[in-house]
């Protein structure tokens, strides 16, 4: 596969093991630093680690680009500004809701049309599994774009190792509902859970990946910990988060904002500056920390990687 | 009704004005506006200019109601605040959010049906703007008057522009709708009391009170 979506692939080795994260979060933590955010403090990673990919504060730069050489977004930004209607359709108030949001450990049930149905726990896909670094532009439907320095692995890894039969044509995915820990979920005009799903073949694609992780760390519970899917050639609700059901199916999956305005949320919802949402263009989008706008790209910038999955579709149609 | 009352009232009228203005200047110099400083700042001038319409909507209901008539000396401040509030919002939007790309621009505003109806909005207030002052007022005559009831217009355009540009689905109520949908409740409420039978009741009620309704 081409190494032109990430220019900064790091060695497992580098990535910080998640017992040195955890001392790390307790230091931090009896010393008072960052007191009151925890969940950031548990995701700023390479505070005083020379090993790690980027020594970053939450705040500042941290080197890492993407292949078109512009800056990822820092972790500050990452991580207060999130689509998370489970906690908050409120994206800046997602990271202070989130923050008691328990994502280890983390299991995720496998089933369906599947050779090897059952539980496999987060811990063991990454040790199976070795996520790398992948970093990736994030654009949302609602026009806004961020470049994140993921950390997963393949959804196909995973395909290969579970088995899924020929009768499965979709696959589809399920957020964790916890009351609980989850205020978002008392607003029951949503269809909740979240669900989410592709094609067999777009999820075999290898720019489709779980992440487990972003800046070298772990994933934190606002961006989808402990397990979401990204695909970086979708609209962002695509890549659901916190997942806890995978199931093989036959048919389409109703998805969740499909399910909700399917003029507005086509089941695709590929990026394409082309085809507007009903409301508003598709055709620029702010990054965040830009002023001005960018020029959206087909596919969000990877057409050459998946165009050949909608051969012959028409995507005003299949939008 | 003389003394203290209308100076410091005066006075809330203009610090209420002026402090959001500062505040939100601060927040930007300070970079606390969140991660998207740009799109904080949209929605922010949009709520207080929205803020500043409706109160001064609400200034000749207050005096039928009340018979005060300082509502009426401060109704043009409140809505000249609200008109310098919707001219940052739309300053904010072709500078900082779109960087002067006209073209961009046109384009948004064609095919984004919130930002024509916000368009609308803009051209409303400015033709109110303009003719704010005594001059338009002598000049126009009794036109005057009929050119700002466009101010009819004008908020429900507003609403219109708040309501679409909110996430989710108004018709099922799903999203975050409490605002809009309570400035829509004030400004029906507002413009009923104008309708004249109804205003001409409330004022009746004022001069005679406890005074039972006409056979």
């Amino acid at each position: 596969m081409s190494s032109k979506y990430r220019p900064n692939t790091i060695d497992a080795a580098e990535i910080t093991p998640k017992d040195l994260y955890l001392s790390r979060r307790n230091f931090i933590r009896s010393t008072g630093l960052l007191a009151g955010s925890m969940v950031l403090g548990a995701c700023v990673p390479a505070i005083e680690n020379e090993n790690s990919p980027a020594t970053l504060t939450p705040m500042g730069p941290s080197g890492l680009t993407d292949e078109f050489g512009d800056p990822a977004n820092t972790l500050y930004e990452i991580t207060h500004y999130n689509n998370y209607y489970e906690f908050t359709t409120d994206k800046d108030g997602v990271a202070g809701l989130a923050k008691d949001f328990q994502t280890s450990p983390w299991s995720v049930e496998v089933s369906g049309f599947v050779a090897k149905p059952g539980s496999y726990t987060v811990e063991d896909l990454v040790s199976k599994f070795k996520p790398e670094e992948r970093i990736y532009r994030l654009r949302c439907v609602e026009a806004w774009s961020m470049v994140i320095p993921w950390i997963g692995f393949p959804i196909s890894r995973l395909l290969e190792e579970v088995g899924p039969t020929s009768e499965a044509k979709f696959v589809r995915f399920e957020t964790v509902m916890r009351p609980d820990e989850m205020p978002g979920l008392s607003d029951y005009s949503y269809p909740w859970p979240y669900q989410e799903g592709l094609r067999m073949d777009e999820a075999m694609n290898d720019l489709a990946i779980f992440a487990t992780g972003l800046y070298g760390g772990t994933l934190p519970a606002q961006n989808g910990g402990g397990i979401r899917v990204v695909v970086p050639w979708k609209y962002g609700f695509k890549s659901i988060k916190a997942i806890n059901k995978i199931e093989f199916i036959a048919d389409r999956p109703e998805t969740m904002w499909n399910t909700i305005a399917p003029k507005e949320y086509g089941f695709y919802s590929n990026v394409n500056p082309n085809v507007d949402h009903p409301r508003w263009s598709q055709a620029t989008e702010r990054r965040i920390g830009e002023t001005g706008r960018r020029k959206t790209l087909m596919f969000n910038g990877y057409e050459e990687e998946v165009a050949d999955l909608y051969e012959g579709m028409d995507l005003t149609v299949s939008y | 009704m003389k003394g203290i009352a209308p100076i410091v009232f005066r006075v809330l009228v203009h610090l209420g004005g002026i402090i959001p203005l500062l505040y939100l200047l601060a927040r930007y110099q300070t970079n606390s506006l969140g991660p998207n400083p740009i799109l904080e700042l949209e929605h922010q001038t949009g709520k207080i200019a929205l803020f500043f319409l409706v109160l001064s909507l609400a200034c000749t209901p207050a005096r039928n109601v009340t018979g005060w008539k300082e509502f009426i000396r401060r109704r043009k401040a409140l809505g000249l605040y609200g008109a310098l509030y919707a001219f940052i919002h739309v300053l904010i939007f072709i500078s900082l959010d779109y960087g002067f790309d006209f073209n961009l621009i046109l384009g948004e505003v064609i095919s984004r049906s919130f930002i024509i109806v916000g368009t609308i909005a803009v051209a409303i207030l400015i033709v109110l703007t303009i003719t704010s002052n005594k001059i338009s007022v002598s000049i126009l005559g009794s036109g005057w008057k009929k050119l700002h009831r466009l101010v009819y217009i004008l908020s429900p355009l507003v609403i219109l522009h708040f309501a679409m540009v909110t996430k989710g689905n108004i018709l099922k109520l799903q999203g975050n709708y409490t605002l809009p949908l309570i400035y829509a409740g004030i400004v029906v409420l507002l413009l009923v009391m104008r309708i004249p039978t109804i205003s001409r009741a409330i004022r009746k009620e004022k001069k005679n009170p406890g005074s039972m309704p006409a056979e």
